[in-house]
């Protein structure tokens, strides 16, 4: 089952490789790995989806809470909460069928065209990593995609709770 | 505020945060560190041979002590030697500061003379690591250091100094933490007290109890509490290789060690208990054997201060994170009006039954005219020391034989490396013992093969007078391996011999040593006690013991914890 665990960590350097080596270390699966300062600069707020069974998902947070630089992890999936991703997309448009194609299916996905050439399109999509899969897919099929790029998902969980230091 | 350089800091800074001995080995990135150690005589410097035995001795230095052990060695090689000594300390949990010298900042990266990203290599086998970045901050980062070392659940702590920062020609304002807070790290050593309540009720209303005593009582310095709630509740008591002394071994109620050279006793306790208190223990693969079939009737509190050793392997019915002592002294207030005569009385039946398990004595073994048995030597080596001295061992069947066969009553007596299992730890490791303590006794109980590990630490003993008694057991082969061999492999002993044995006597003798052989049984005790009687003299005793001695009881493989081979021939 796909989880998505949340950490509240010092900006510091190193802090990040520890938890990345600690997912190798300990055969976790890492599916997607988000991470950027907070509006505290001192914090960095970092996401991972993983999949594993209960247990192996308890024991990643509990290692990974056991970390010094970290201060909070959170499993997400626990309860409601709001995710998203963003992916950038850059298709071929070499005939006016494909650009209208490609600007029908960014339309309908309420993604935006971020950059326009003369041979191809980079589009852009936010959403959840589902509708991106969808997106992805649903664009292939009708264009040659040339490269792609996604964030993986970050989160927040709904309501009062929040990973605060 | 006081000026000074970062190398006087680094010096200043171990001084401040107590510490007496550090164990290490000069090289470029930390002349100045030296420089600066050659200008007083605060912290004791020891120059080791080699700089995982530097580790070891810290390591032994802090098993004895529960003081931090600190190591100081120069970039490259000499911070990748001490990667076991490292590792050693991870797995068991034992407080230790290692400062690297690195090269200078602006060199990082270049793969500069003796660079290596020490940081980076030992980052899964530390607690915690620094790299330093300005000399301002070394005594923050040392603080620290020796404060996440040992508190919580403790471990090794890196401090990579960069040869820049360190430099004796500029100096920086002294400015020492009066105290260390860490946002992200407040160790919880208070149990819950709902979790409490619910652990000290499964143990009232448990018929068959045991206590299952691991490291973390010694590391929370709880034998006092460990042997009330035993005394009081009347529950038999095993030990695991760790726990050792947590809970003395010649107590009563104590039924061995358990796990996979576990006494019958313990294992059978341990499987047919319906109550099961492990305190300090992590339910480790050589003590569970098949977890699946773990202890079936028992209802499971686990009080550790780590909340990721709980469950990791085996589910338990009721976590308590705290250390071991709080949570001891907890349950006993709550247990407080248990009639101690009544639970006794409560008990008979398991104490019946547990005594007829004893009575199979399972650690018996056969005795010869001819050949010197293993066992035999540990008995005498107890003998001779009254069971007083601090046991330090190296890895293979001579441990299990230290472990089964010398009862250790105080906690810190015995010294090995449990979860790691390094050749090589046992002489340096009874080092760090003998500097901690220069009036006790320190012994090494090694085999022929851990001993060539770091053999040549015996230089380092005497340059600094340590008058350590090494007992090996030398069986002209790597017993454990062949053990293995003999049950697994049809007797293929693949590589688990040695043709080219020194002479180990005049080894001893070359590095200015006391050396005694002994091959006969009768020599045996006149040569122990020869050898505790020079009492101021390093004394190598090399005993030729039976080649062909198995260590048992051993659980059988994919068992239950209670399967287990009991000689060569008999199984229960």
């Amino acid at each position: 089952m796909k989880r998505i665990i949340s950490v509240l960590m010092e900006n510091e350097p190193g802090a990040l490789s520890r938890i990345v080596a600690l997912f190798s270390q300990r055969n976790y699966n890492v599916d997607s790995l988000c991470v950027a300062p907070t509006h505290d600069p001192s914090l960095s707020r970092l996401t991972i989806t993983s999949h594993g069974d209960d247990k192996v998902i308890e024991q990643i947070t509990k290692q990974v809470n056991k970390l010094i630089d970290v201060l909070k992890v959170a499993d997400l999936s626990d309860s409601s909460h709001v995710e998203r991703e963003l992916m950038l997309i850059k298709v071929a448009t070499p005939t006016e069928k494909t650009r209208a194609e490609v600007m029908r299916n960014v339309d309908i996905f309420r993604g935006r065209i971020v950059d326009v050439q003369a041979n191809n399109y980079t589009l852009e999509m936010t959403g959840t990593s589902d509708k991106l899969d969808v997106f992805a897919q649903t664009l292939a099929a009708t264009a040659d995609v040339i490269e792609l790029s996604r964030t993986g998902v970050c989160g927040l969980a709904r309501g009062d709770r929040a990973l605060r230091p | 505020m006081e000026m000074m350089s970062g190398a006087a800091m680094v010096v200043r800074a171990l001084k401040d945060v107590g510490v007496t001995h550090i164990f290490g080995y000069p090289g470029g990135a930390v002349l100045d560190i030296y420089d600066a150690l050659f200008a007083q005589d605060d912290v004791k410097h020891v120059l080791v041979r080699h700089e995982q035995a530097a580790a070891h001795m810290a390591d032994g230095y802090a098993r004895s002590t529960g003081k931090t052990g600190s190591v100081l060695v120069t970039s490259g090689p000499g911070a990748t030697n001490t990667l076991t000594g490292i590792a050693t300390a991870y797995m068991d949990s034992i407080p230790m500061v290692v400062l690297s010298g690195q090269v200078p900042s602006v060199h990082i990266g270049e793969d500069a003379f003796q660079e290596t990203d020490m940081v980076g290599c030992s980052r899964p086998i530390v607690k915690h690591s620094f790299l330093v970045k300005r000399a301002v901050d070394i005594p923050d980062a040392i603080a620290k250091a020796y404060y996440i070392a040992n508190t919580g659940r403790p471990g090794p702590v890196v401090v990579d100094l960069p040869k820049d920062i360190v430099n004796v020609l500029e100096e920086h304002p002294y400015n020492f933490p009066t105290s260390v807070s860490m946002r992200s790290y407040n160790p919880n050593t208070k149990g819950h007290a709902k979790q409490i309540k619910k652990a000290v009720e499964v143990l009232k209303n448990a018929q068959r109890p045991v206590l299952y005593v691991g490291g973390g009582a010694i590391a929370a310095e709880a034998q006092a509490e460990v042997t009330a709630l035993a005394e009081h509740m009347n529950t038999p008591v095993t030990c695991t290789l760790m726990g050792l002394g947590a809970f003395s071994g010649v107590h009563p109620q104590f039924v061995g060690m358990l796990g996979m050279h576990g006494t019958l006793e313990a294992n059978k306790v341990m499987h047919n208990a319906d109550c099961i208190v492990a305190l300090g223990a992590r339910f480790d693969d050589r003590v569970t054997n098949n977890v699946a079939k773990f202890c079936p009737n028992a209802k499971i509190v686990h009080v550790d201060i780590d909340p990721a050793s709980i469950s990791k392997t085996v589910a338990v019915h009721i976590p308590v994170v705290g250390s071991v002592k709080h949570v001891v002294q907890e349950m006993q207030k709550l247990l407080a009006q248990v009639d101690s005569s009544e639970q006794k009385e409560k008990l008979n039946d398991w104490w019946e039954q547990i005594d007829q398990w004893r009575s199979r004595k399972c650690l018996s073994y056969a005795t010869d005219e001819e050949a010197i048995k293993p066992q035999a030597v540990i008995e005498s080596i107890y003998k001779h020391t009254q069971g007083q001295a601090f046991v330090s061992s190296d890895v293979g069947q001579h441990q299990m034989f230290a472990a089964l066969y010398y009862p250790y009553a105080k906690p810190r007596q015995w010294i090995n490396s449990g979860g790691l299992g390094t050749m090589g730890f046992g002489l340096p490791a009874a080092m760090g013992v003998q500097f901690a303590h220069p009036e006790s006794t320190s012994v090494v109980v090694t085999g022929d093969g851990s001993i060539q590990m770091n053999i040549q630490e015996l230089a380092t003993c005497l340059q600094y007078d340590l008058p350590i008694k090494i007992i090996s057991l030398n069986n002209r082969a790597l017993g454990m391996v062949r053990q293995w061999q003999d049950m697994i492999y049809k007797g293929r002993h693949s590589h688990s011999y040695m043709d080219s044995m020194p002479d180990f006597v005049k080894l001893a003798e070359a590095y200015g040593h006391i050396g005694i052989k002994v091959t006969k049984p009768q020599e045996l005790d006149d040569a122990m006690a020869k050898c505790f009687s020079l009492k101021d003299r390093l004394v190598f005793m090399d005993v030729e013991v039976d080649q062909n001695e198995h260590v048992y009881p051993m659980q059988i493989k994919y068992g239950a914890m209670d399967d287990m081979r009991l000689s060569r021939t008999e199984r229960t």
